[in-house]
């Protein structure tokens, strides 16, 4: 193993130690913060790389530390760190994204009071993320699983004096708590069956053979507790209420964790388990893949359609964010595993691109998010209208020259052959459709047509934020030469397959279908919003061309499907109600009881002292008074006479002489 | 009649019995020291009389023990003696019925 192999665990290592020297800087010391983040990320990805060229070496390349944690008894914990195709790519892109946010950071929080404990929490973020991506035993990836957690908690609520950036940030932890409660469950399950939490340990690994043939018929509902929590991080239905909420962030943070990372790591976590899912498969199919398929289907066209009808320009991008996650669920679980990871890397780099473009808009207009309130910011800020162009059409899966067209298609090609049922299929082409008729609204209402209230007094964002968006939008367009079907070295490196490169496979039947879809979707935003912002026929200027035409369908999806008000009826109310009934009865019936006890005690107190009191005292008294008693009437027998003296002694004597008589 | 030894028992228990009487009834304390020397006196015949009637009589054993009793007798009259007239003394009268002071 060469040196960045044999000390992958640095990878994580590094941004977290700087994190915490970054907590013990003063605030002044901005400078210091940005640099030592920067350079700890900059670390961080030249091991990747050198990881990542080093598993290029072999096929299938694996290399694995495993250690001893603690021993309890005869029993020892062991953790360990892994590095294997998945992971060294993953680790790239997380690194590489990073980096390009972490220089964007330094123009947009350039304002911002608490820019050093930014950076900090940034990092610590980071180091977290790359903990996840090569932890070897589930518990190793829950531990950094939970610090992934607690830095989105920390960054969503970041601006601590804003009330709602506060509830956002508690309502994302619980909800991915309740995720994690299932994810935990799993993990006993699995810890259980097969005595082993490390994912690989020479052959006796729990998705390994050994352990897996431990499992038996427990490995479906393993793999649907362990789904839990990617339901949760990954924000599925119908625990994706916390994504949307979590916008109030900055938006870097959304950038980098609700985007391209953490909320990546539920996809992750399907792919590093896979052989858990799959157990037992059937013509390619199993229980809990069918469950991942249904879930993020519905997650994907649901997600989407409340999309269409948002104004502020980072929930759109937010809920574009839960529809390509449940994308990425469709493929993993119709068997696309390498599919859905070449998408998850392609989606990290143009989604978090999407972001930074859509935060550069945010701070050219001066924090305004109401994409109803900009317009014309194509000739204001160009450079950021061309990188966002890029983006948005990486995501909305134009071909040929667009990462996410390319996945996009794998994915609707592994779609299409699931030999259990042909309904993710169509609903994936809607899907599709409605990816690019929301980002053709979007970029319509954003940049082109005339300037409306906010884009006034607009100017280009600085170079130290244009320069992550150019390099992310160069990442995008060039990421899909490897991915293309006609050389697909990407998905060849993934599964461990040879990859040959053969220009013929480029045309195929899907790339055709694919096209028209995206044209479709296009073609039918511009023609739709063509004149959003501005007034049309009868149509006042600020009334949105698809609220006008079906104003019902429309207040519905844009309040997201009344799904937070359920939830608030029901799960919230009746969370509510038990806590309100756990504290009547702490309060009055074990407090009653405790006090019952005490009054008890008391009791037995009293009637001890009563007893004492009147029994033993009186007793006591009476025997004196009867002690005084005898001795005054033995006392009185001495009548100071001496003669009766002399008699008694007489009677005595008589009375010892006939005792001596009788016993002689 | 004989002399038998029964005679002179029941004299002795008599003269003792008298003696007793004497001290336990009597007001006055030199009468009490009277009944105490007659109940010694009784004493000192018993003695005798057992001597009397022993299987040894020539050896005066009996004699001794009656001469050694007078001896005491008059040594304890003495004290006695004494002890009244400290008495009286003190409380002008020789009438035992009123040295109750150790009356409780």
């Amino acid at each position: 193993m060469s040196w960045p192999v044999a000390n992958v665990w640095l990878i994580p290592a590094i941004p977290i130690a700087i994190s915490l020297v970054i907590l013990s800087l003063a605030k002044s010391r901005r400078q210091s913060a940005a640099g030592l983040a920067i350079i700890g990320q900059v670390v961080a990805l030249a091991l990747s790389i050198a990881g990542f060229l080093e598993s290029l070496q072999t096929p299938s390349f694996r290399a694995v530390q495993n250690f001893t944690w603690f021993t309890f008894g005869e029993t020892a914990l062991r953790i360990g760190w892994v590095l294997d195709p998945l992971a060294a790519a993953m680790l790239v892109m997380i690194a590489l994204v990073g980096l390009c946010i972490f220089i964007f950071s330094i123009g947009y929080m350039a304002d911002d009071k608490n820019f050093t404990r930014f950076f900090a929490y940034l990092s610590f973020f980071s180091g977290a993320m790359l903990g996840v991506v090569i932890a070897n035993s589930l518990l190793l990836l829950f531990v950094f699983w939970e610090l992934v957690g607690l830095a989105s908690y920390l960054l969503i609520g970041f601006w601590i004096e804003r009330p709602r950036a506060a509830a956002a940030a508690k309502k994302a932890f619980i909800t991915t708590r309740i995720g994690d409660m299932g994810f935990f469950l799993g993990m006993l399950w699995l810890y259980h069956s097969s005595g082993t939490l490390l994912f690989y340990d020479d052959g006796n690994g729990c998705l390994e053979s050994v352990g897996l043939a431990m499992l038996g018929a427990s490995a479906t509902f393993i793999a649907l507790l362990i789904f839990c929590g990617a339901i949760g991080k990954s924000g599925q239905f119908p625990l994706h209420v916390w994504l949307p909420d979590a916008m109030e962030g900055p938006t870097p943070v959304s950038a980098l964790i609700h985007a391209a990372t953490m909320v990546a790591a539920g996809v992750f976590l399907v792919a590093r388990v896979y052989p858990l899912f799959s157990l037992g498969r059937i013509n390619g199919v199993t229980s809990s893949l069918t469950v991942v398929v249904w879930i993020g289907v519905t997650t994907a066209l649901m997600a989407a359609l409340i999309a269409i009808a948002q104004a502020d320009i980072k929930r759109i991008l937010a809920y574009s964010t839960v529809s390509q996650l449940g994308l990425m669920m469709v493929s993993l679980g119709v068997g696309g595993v390498a599919a859905g990871i070449m998408h998850l890397l392609a989606h990290g780099f143009f989604k978090a691109l999407l972001f930074l473009g859509a935060g550069s808009v945010i701070h050219g207009c001066h924090h305004e998010q109401d994409i109803r309130k900009m317009g014309g910011l194509r000739r204001l800020m160009p450079v950021t209208f061309l990188t966002y162009a890029v983006g948005m059409m990486a995501l909305s899966g134009v071909p040929l020259f667009f990462s996410g067209g390319w996945t996009k298609e794998e994915i609707l090609h592994a779609t299409a052959h699931w030999p259990k049922s042909h309904v993710p299929y169509y609903l994936v082409l809607a899907g599709v459709i409605l990816t690019a008729l929301y980002m053709t609204r979007q970029v319509i209402y954003v940049f082109f047509g005339s300037p409306r209230a906010a884009s006034a007094h607009v100017r280009e964002s600085p170079r130290v934020m244009t320069t992550p968006l150019i390099a992310l939008a160069l990442c995008a367009i060039f990421f899909s030469v490897v991915l293309t079907p006609g050389w697909p070295w990407l998905h060849g490196y993934l599964t461990g397959e040879p990859a040959q490169f053969d220009i013929k496979r480029s045309i195929q039947p899907m790339l055709f279908v694919s096209l028209v879809l995206v044209a479709a979707g296009i073609g039918l935003g511009v023609l739709v919003y063509r004149r959003a912002g501005m007034p049309d026929r009868r149509r006042p200027a600020e009334v949105d061309p698809f609220e006008y035409a079906q104003p019902a369908l429309f207040c519905f999806l844009e309040n997201k499907m009344w799904i937070d008000e359920l939830y608030g009826r029901t799960v919230i109310a009746f969370s509510w109600m038990s806590a309100r009934l756990s504290d009547w009865m702490d309060r009055y019936f074990w407090d009653g009881l405790v006090r019952a006890f005490g009054r008890l005690g008391q009791l037995f107190g009293i009637f001890t002292t009563n007893v004492d009191e009147l029994g033993i005292n009186a007793g006591v008294d009476e025997t004196m008074t009867g002690t005084r008693g005898l001795g005054r009437v033995m006392s009185s027998w001495h009548s100071g006479q001496i003669q009766t003296y002399l008699g008694v002694i007489a009677i005595g004597m008589l009375a010892l002489l006939l005792l001596y008589a009788w016993l002689v | 009649m004989t002399l038998t030894l029964q005679i002179f028992l029941i004299v002795s228990a008599a003269l003792f019995c008298i003696g007793l009487l004497a001290a336990l009834s009597r007001r006055h304390a030199i009468f009490i020291l009277i009944g105490i020397e007659m109940m010694l006196a009784a004493a000192n015949l018993n003695f005798i009389a057992f001597w009397r009637f022993s299987p040894e009589p020539h050896q005066p054993t009996g004699v001794m023990v009656a001469i050694f009793s007078i001896a005491i007798a008059a040594a304890e009259a003495a004290v006695g003696l004494a002890l009244v007239i400290a008495v009286y003394r003190h409380y002008r009268t020789t009438n035992v019925d009123q040295f109750d002071q150790l009356k409780g």
